[in-house]
């Protein structure tokens, strides 16, 4: 590319929300003015993953990290960039622990513990230009495919790279593509699942926001692999940066000739466009999803008929999540057996996880899959602030599970997460310390599942609500010592017999901390007391 | 006024079942709120009934059946939100500016939502004003986000 430095100032949702913008239109003023700009390159770039110390400014070649950087800071950074100046280490990054300032990203073991590829790009390139992308060899994957490869090899690739999908199942991909491939039928459609409705989770907006061409490459992939011509992004609406990205990225694929009829001059025909999701939970079962686009309430279905077979519009239809199809162009590209080198024997890969809550460095991180919970919340998270003591952690939303310290160990992939009672899920961690109660948090998702059933299957409408009843009950110290049974047996019948995902996990976050914290529903039944302190518990005559 | 803006918008639709959602969305994004009128004309316009509509209106969260205020106040209540203070804050909002969850003021100047996740986890817990996302909220700094000369009083 150039040899110009560059100054890396991170436009992604969390650092725009502390100001980023003023930062960046003022860096690329106070340069200009300084007649710096043919030495130095202003670019504005995606998510860099450590939202909590945005807004972030990174100096390359070297690798600075600026952290927190105001309006303010502006000039003082502009200057240091002059021959020979210094770096302000003020903005530095200061590890918790030490409290001693590391002046490079990579310097720092929130970055260096990390294996990025899926983000590889994110807060590196500009989302905004495409050539951006070409420059780190974005599209080659498309020519490889057209050029070099039949569908079916794609597909075969594909499988034998053993991703799979972020469900609660983990779904192999290759195989849905294959079934979507076998499925006759003129017409067939590609879908992005961004709807990220889970609480705690922002890896899918990030990715869509700091490299949107690599979802699409993924997507244009899938519409060659199954003989498709049409591909749809379904996203949040409350996710408008993504939604604006998106649709930059897609004309600018446009008129590169990536998208359209006559792909590369080849015969192959494909478009994407956007249908912003007006906000249910649900609508990630993918059932649902295809009946909110097709304009009626976003309420799942009976399966079989799988989507593959019959989705949108009664057409077979393809549908992977966001991480998914931004995987596929380095399938292609490095082939299946570099993506299969990491990971463990049934969960290839990595994984991205949002890493929140009570936790040090808080932030989207991506790790091979099979690293242990302890590695990512001590080593990359730094542990857990304020001299504080762990607790517990939460992966996979309202569809998963509390784990404790005894299972801090364990491997991350998809198998031992559900052994555990949990699920691997579109990818929020969030950490909790002494001071939450398990209580609380149970209660808390039970609350969320109970507004988000789509109502269709009364266990899950009626029984969710229960159960959210008996555990608020609790917390107000009004619980009695049957209650325990009551929700385990509600917790069965929920999951036997409701439709789809939304009701079969919902007990998952009341089973597994009845499972592991047992002992602190007892303290609010039988003591009436909050261990952590959080519940407002009236003890009698008071 | 509202039917021209109606009008307006469904000349860039064919009238298609798949197109609901997207016209609900952009009348509301006009008009601030779904008026009963509007939503009967794209029933008619679509060729479903005016219980569809309805039906599909208020089953996403997106959609709103009454006039919002100017200011759109949205209390995440994420996980990681939740874990780190969520409650207080929305109760402190709550106090200051007099309104429920769910409420609208009567000058139509606040309306007071929670929002499931705005995406902004890793400076839980936050809080958005129309567009504008406030990180690592306290108590005190929710307070300040609101003009002293509102709490409850008319703001001119």
């Amino acid at each position: 590319m150039t040899d110009k430095r560059m100054v890396l100032t991170c436009q992604g949702t969390g650092c725009i929300s502390g100001g980023a913008e003023q930062v960046y239109l003022k860096l690329k003023d106070e340069i200009e003015t300084l007649g710096f700009n043919e030495h130095i390159h202003v670019k504005c770039t995606g998510c860099h993953g450590f939202c909590q110390q945005g807004p972030l400014v990174v100096v390359e070649p070297e690798g600075t990290f600026y952290t927190k950087v105001k309006p303010d800071d502006v000039a003082e950074i502009a200057m240091s960039l002059k021959p020979k100046g210094k770096p302000v280490d003020r903005l530095f990054y200061r590890d918790p622990a030490t409290g001693r300032a590391i002046p490079n990203y990579y310097g720092i073991s929130f970055y260096n513990r990390q294996e990025r590829t899926i983000l590889r790009n994110c807060g590196k390139i500009d989302p905004e230009d495409i050539h951006d992308y070409l420059s780190t060899g974005g599209y080659t994957a498309i020519r490889k495919i057209l050029f070099e490869m039949s569908p079916e090899q794609v597909i075969a690739e594909v499988d034998s790279s053993g991703i799979r999908g972020l469900g609660g199942a983990g779904f192999p991909t290759g195989l849905k593509w294959g079934a979507c491939r076998r499925a006759l039928s003129e017409k067939k459609y590609v879908i992005c699942n961004a709807d990220e409705g889970d609480p705690g989770a922002f890896q899918d907006r990030s990715v869509m926001e700091g490299n949107p061409h690599s979802v699409i490459e993924g997507m244009i992939c899938a519409g060659y692999a199954i003989g498709s011509k049409r591909g749809m992004i379904y996203v949040r609406a409350e996710y408008p940066l993504a939604v604006k990205r998106l649709k930059i990225a897609i004309e600018q694929a446009k008129k590169n000739g990536f998208l359209g009829r006559g792909i590369l001059d080849s015969e192959f025909d494909f478009e994407i466009e956007i249908f912003q999701g007006a906000g249910a939970f649900v609508c990630g079962e993918e059932t649902a999803l295809i009946a909110s686009i097709e304009g009626w309430r976003g309420m799942p279905r009976m399966k079989p008929p799988f989507p593959a077979r019959s989705g949108l519009w009664g057409k077979p239809t393809l549908i992977n999540n966001v991480k998914t199809y931004a995987n596929i162009p380095l399938i292609i590209g490095n082939g299946a057996e570099w993506f299969a080198s990491r990971g463990t024997e049934k969960s290839k890969g990595t994984a991205v996880f949002s890493l929140t809550g009570k936790v040090a460095n808080c932030g989207l991180i991506e790790v091979p899959i099979g690293i242990t919970l302890r590695k990512i919340i001590y080593d990359i998270g730094g542990g857990i602030p304020d001299g504080k003591t762990f607790k517990a952690v939460q992966t996979g939303g309202p569809s998963g599970g509390c784990l404790p310290e005894s299972l801090l160990d364990m491997p991350v992939d998809f198998d031992s997460l559900a052994l555990a009672g949990s699920i691997m899920g579109s990818g929020g961690m969030v950490v909790m310390d002494e001071d939450t109660c398990m209580v609380d948090v149970a209660r808390y998702f039970l609350d969320f599942t109970r507004r988000e059933s789509c109502g269709q299957c009364i266990p899950c409408r009626l029984g969710t609500r229960q159960m959210f009843e008996i555990l608020d009950s609790i917390t107000k110290g009004n619980g009695r010592p049957e209650d325990i049974h009551l929700l385990e047996e509600l917790s069965e019948a929920i999951r036997f017999s409701s439709l789809c995902g939304l009701g079969k996990t919902a007990p998952n976050p009341v089973l597994t901390t009845l499972r592991y914290f047992r002992n602190e529903y007892e303290a609010h039944i039988n003591e009436k007391r909050c261990p952590a302190g959080v519940c407002m518990i009236r003890k009698e005559g008071e | 006024m509202e039917e021209r803006i109606l009008r307006d918008i469904l000349v860039h639709y064919r009238g298609n079942r798949g197109e609901l959602v997207p016209i609900l969305q952009e009348v509301q994004e006009s008009l601030g709120y779904l008026p009963e009128k509007a939503m009967l004309d794209v029933a008619k316009f679509i060729g479903v009934s005016e219980s569809h509509v309805y039906a599909v209106a208020s089953f996403y969260a997106q959609f709103r059946l009454l006039p919002l205020g100017k200011k759109r106040v949205a209390v995440c209540r994420g996980t990681a939100c939740h874990i780190r203070g969520a409650p207080q804050i929305l109760s402190t909002v709550e106090r200051t500016i007099g309104l429920k969850e769910g409420e609208t003021s009567d000058d139509l100047e606040y309306t007071l939502e929670t929002v499931a996740c705005i995406g902004c986890c890793a400076l839980a817990p936050c809080i958005r004003v129309n567009k504008d996302v406030s990180g690592e909220m306290t108590p005190e700094k929710a307070e300040e986000l609101f003009p002293s000369a509102y709490r409850g009083v008319q703001d001119d």
